[in-house]
């Protein structure tokens, strides 16, 4: 069981051991919640940005929010690692609980909290380091490794998840600012899991790249998620019926609809979701 | 129709789609009621119209599919939309096999006629005819107006059809054993019914592709069959 309290801090060292032993154990799980959202609210100010959204995010499943620019899709995707705590105007209500534990709880630490809830962005944004500090940065300030080969390992086994390690094994010591834009989006896939975090949070992960990269993450994504809770954020509603096996549609602040994606997109059962999803309204 | 798309030429694309599939289902109706008249009236001259006619709905379900091809390629439709351009492609077919259906038995009329046609029997094949261009009729009027209703109902009346193709077919039968005679004759009203028969399931086909692209579901639990023809012989008749 995930623990994000500051007294975990010490233990946060047997965070990789402990994750393969519950991913031992829930292998042949399926449809099991791994976070449950219960009627969180966002305000903005005065501004609700979400109201009254409850909704399971089910374990090792690719999960995708859709709905049009500025209906809370991306506010929420930032609320599963508190990414939300850094804006001074920003509110919670409600709980948000990964694996039964509220992370909005006294005494949880974010740093800690987003060492296992890994998140992509929209631009891919390497570190002006090196490709190797690139991935090796999150090991090394979590204190998950104990020496240089232990270091080097998980750089290449994060690298080889990303499918990045073919492309940049020769050139580790080149900054990762002068690789491709899609090789960028995949060393920033690949350092978020360098922590091996538990879930991966992903806001339009693609939009910035061509549709070969593009392929070449939601290729990443279906391999992903053998291991990790993907969440997603996308404005592309072919990527979500692509990647995703459940799929939420947002509309100003609300939940519509969420299900197994095959059936949002072949027959969705909100008049909102139909029209927004074949193309009737912005 | 629901709402407009943001993008006014894709309605324009799917409208087209429905006009060509409506325009279908027009002449597939008008043919088959022609070859039936003219097999009953030996009339050479409208069974070669029909012949000549069938090129018309080959090319327009050519169309259909290029067309449907190119909107799923451009606009990447979804939910309804894809049901919409999904189901012009079917009915298209199935249109297009009735159209054949009635090409063949247009051209059957000759070898019919030069044969001493059994009258009673020709009126059998009329009254089966009624029954599948109804059937064929009323399934058009459930793609343009949409209505699971009346697609349901086209789809349990196939029974009707079933029943009375197996009474011709021993009828038929019958005839043969009479006098060899009529064998030639016959053989060719057999095919006719049971092209008559076919054209009521494609009918069928279009009713269950109109439930679907109304509803996403698809219409469940088997449906009624009478067609007892397979297992019907000369000595148990």
């Amino acid at each position: 069981m995930a623990n994000f309290h500051t007294d975990a801090l010490a233990n946060s060292g047997n965070g990789t051991a402990h994750a393969k032993q519950e991913g031992a154990k829930s292998a042949n799980t399926r449809g099991v919640a791994k976070i449950k959202a219960e009627s969180v609210n966002v305000f903005y100010g005065e501004n609700q940005a979400i109201k009254n959204v409850s909704v399971d995010i089910d374990e090792r499943q690719v999960t995708a929010f859709i709905g049009p620019s500025g209906c809370g899709k991306s506010t929420f995707l930032r609320c599963i690692n508190r990414m939300n705590d850094v804006i001074e105007s920003c509110r919670i209500e409600g709980r948000i609980l990964i694996d039964d534990n509220d992370i909005y709880a006294k005494g949880v630490d974010p740093v800690i909290l987003r060492s296992h809830i890994g998140m992509v962005f929209q631009k891919p944004n390497p570190f002006p380091k090196s490709i190797y500090e690139n991935v090796a940065y999150g090991p090394k300030i979590h204190g998950r490794t104990r020496n240089k080969s232990e270091l080097d390992s998980v750089v290449e086994q994060s690298l080889r998840r990303a499918g990045l390690w073919d492309e940049v094994k020769d050139r580790l010591a080149q900054p990762g600012t002068g690789l491709s834009g899609g090789q960028q989006q995949r060393l920033c896939i690949a350092r978020a899991i360098a922590v091996d975090p538990e879930v991966i949070l992903m806001d339009e992960p693609c939009s910035a790249l061509d549709p070969i990269a593009t392929a070449r993450v939601e290729e990443l994504i279906d391999e992903l998620r053998q291991n990790f809770t993907i969440v997603i954020v996308t404005h592309s509603m072919q990527q979500a019926a692509r990647v995703s096996q459940k799929t939420a549609f947002f509309h100003l602040g609300h939940l519509v609809e969420e299900g197994p994606t095959d059936r949002i997109f072949t027959n969705p059962e909100d008049k909102r979701t139909q029209d927004y999803i074949t193309g009737r309204f912005g | 129709m629901s709402d407009p798309h943001i993008v006014s030429s894709f309605d324009d694309e799917l409208k087209y789609l429905i006009r060509r599939v409506s325009e279908m289902g027009g002449i597939a109706e008008r043919m088959g009621g022609d070859a039936i008249a003219a097999l009953v009236n030996s009339d050479a001259g409208m069974a070669q119209r029909v012949i000549s006619e069938d090129i018309v709905l080959d090319e327009a379900e050519r169309d259909i599919n290029e067309r449907s091809i190119l909107v799923i390629a451009k606009r990447q439709p979804m939910a309804h939309d894809l049901r919409e351009i999904m189901g012009s492609i079917r009915i298209a077919a199935d249109l297009e096999r009735v159209g054949d259906l009635a090409k063949n038995i247009a051209k059957r009329v000759v070898a019919v006629e030069g044969s001493g046609q059994p009258k009673k029997l020709v009126r059998g094949l009329e009254h089966l005819a009624e029954l599948a261009l109804t059937q064929l009729k009323e399934v058009l009027d459930a793609y343009s107006t949409r209505s699971t209703a009346m697609a349901s109902s086209v789809r349990q009346r196939d029974e009707e059809i079933d029943a009375m193709y197996t009474s011709l077919f021993r009828e038929l039968l019958t005839y043969m054993m009479e006098d060899p005679r009529n064998i030639s004759a016959c053989t060719h009203l057999l095919f006719c019914a049971k092209n008559i028969e076919r054209i009521g399931d494609h009918a069928t086909n279009i009713a269950e592709t109109v439930y679907y692209m109304a509803t996403g579901a698809q219409l469940l639990g088997e449906r009624p069959k009478v067609d007892e023809t397979p297992s019907v012989t000369a000595a148990g008749k």
